[in-house]
């Protein structure tokens, strides 16, 4: 590791998460509060990979249904087409544009599923207490961190279709299950990052062979 | 001057000395990259500002609609309440509820929230429930979602223009003001905040300070 790092922990220091103060809180002391923002303080997220693995897996259970059930159904007088996320993205490559199909592709599939893999390798790598590209990781996080909100997309577009789509005469469009469990496949996807710890990342000292 | 000496990384814990900054300037994490302050881009006059913009924004994207469609004579429109609503009354309500609250609710009450803090301090004190609403802007931080619903209303159009005319409404240019006005606020650092408030309340305040 690079020379002339102190952390945090090494010198009785927690920094807290909300407003930034830096409190000297040395080690075997409870962490206590922040003493300018009344936040409680915490050396590590409390059972940051206990609540991590367990977002995580409830996200990866409930993306199944999301995906198979119906997102969206288009009612008309003559017949009615119920979508799924993909049978969505290939009618917008078909019949709208494929920039946005794509767009919608990522933000649906791509962005949850690498979310997934990504949340997995961090979690498995700070379990076996690896010291390999240490930073690489942390940005690894911050990626997850930043976008993972936009797989809502497909979810407000329903909304709004459902409210704009309401004539007699020309049918109307109803959302389906797929869009509940999509919805909650995003937030849970999210408190999995956002209780994750990345420190925990740096906390096994590196091996020196 | 009473901001903290230190300055902690919240993702790999080292601990950097805090330096001035030149204008435009940040400081990042030596370790892991981390941003970890920058330079203070607006004073609270300009902060104040922007939230009151972005207030006009808000309320004139929720008044207008946001698209109005017209089949054959049959028009339609919908505001992101009629949206909500109907996306109620189609079976779905989690997910009208979802939306409500990540698209209208939680904007709102950031605007609100910093229009709170920022006049007190605007008027040279700390507000009464300073450290509440800092706690509450601080936790919707990550859960702010209009540039998403955004892109979704631009889905929705395309998706809608082979089959009907789609006539984008005032609440249309108006969210899209919105979104950016709300990008600029909620990346606004919440630690500059508490460091402004911190340097009103000036030196023998009730904060602790660290010893050297
Ligand atoms: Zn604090
Ligand atoms: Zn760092």
């Amino acid at each position: 590791m690079s020379a002339g790092i102190v952390t945090a922990a090494e010198r009785g220091l927690i920094g807290c998460h909300r407003c930034g103060h830096v409190v000297e809180r040395p080690s075997p002391a409870p962490a206590g509060d922040c003493g300018r923002c009344g936040a409680a303080l915490h050396r590590r997220k409390p059972q940051s990979l206990e609540r991590c693995w367990a977002f995580l897996i409830a996200a990866m259970i409930l993306y199944i249904p999301a995906n198979t059930l119906t997102m969206m159904r288009t009612i008309n007088p003559f017949n009615s087409t119920d979508d799924t996320i993909i049978s969505g993205v290939v009618y917008l490559w078909v019949a709208g544009t494929p920039e946005l199909a794509v767009i919608v592709f990522v933000a649906s599939v791509m962005v949850p599923i690498g979310k997934f893999i990504a949340l997995l390798i961090l979690l498995l790598s700070v379990r076996r207490g690896s010291d390999r590209d240490r930073a690489g990781r942390t940005r690894l996080y911050r990626i997850i961190e930043r976008i993972g909100h936009w797989s809502m997309l497909d979810v407000f577009v329903v909304a709004l279709l459902v409210a704009l789509v309401r004539f007699d005469l020309f049918g109307r469009v109803e959302a389906g299950g797929g869009a509940i469990c999509f919805g909650a496949v995003v937030l849970l996807t999210m408190m999995a990052s956002l209780s994750f710890d990345p420190r925990l990342i740096w906390d096994t000292p590196a091996r020196h062979d | 001057m009473s901001v903290d000496r230190w300055v902690v990384c919240e993702q790999c814990d080292a601990v950097h000395a805090r330096r001035e900054l030149q204008p435009g300037e940040v400081a990042d994490c030596v370790r892991c990259g981390h941003q970890l302050y920058r330079h203070h881009r607006f004073d609270v006059e300009m902060l104040l500002a922007l939230t009151l913009t972005t207030a006009i924004a808000f309320l004139l994207a929720n008044v207008y609609p946001i698209i109005a469609l017209d089949a054959q004579g049959a028009y339609n429109a919908a505001t992101i309440w009629g949206a909500v609503i109907a996306t109620w009354e189609s079976g779905v309500a989690p997910v009208a509820f979802i939306a409500a609250l990540l698209v209208f609710f939680f904007p709102l009450a950031q605007i609100l929230l910093f229009a709170y803090v920022l006049l007190g301090l605007h008027g040279g004190r700390r507000p009464g429930e300073f450290r509440q609403a800092m706690h509450a802007l601080s936790l919707m931080q990550p859960w702010s979602m209009a540039e998403v619903f955004m892109l979704g209303i631009l889905v929705a159009i395309v998706k809608l223009q082979g089959v009907m005319t789609v006539i984008p409404g005032i609440g249309l240019w108006s969210f899209a003001v919105l979104t950016l006005l709300l990008a600029a606020l909620t990346s606004y650092d919440l630690q500059d905040l508490w460091d402004i408030a911190e340097r009103l309340d000036g030196d023998g305040g009730p904060v602790a300070r660290e010893p050297a």
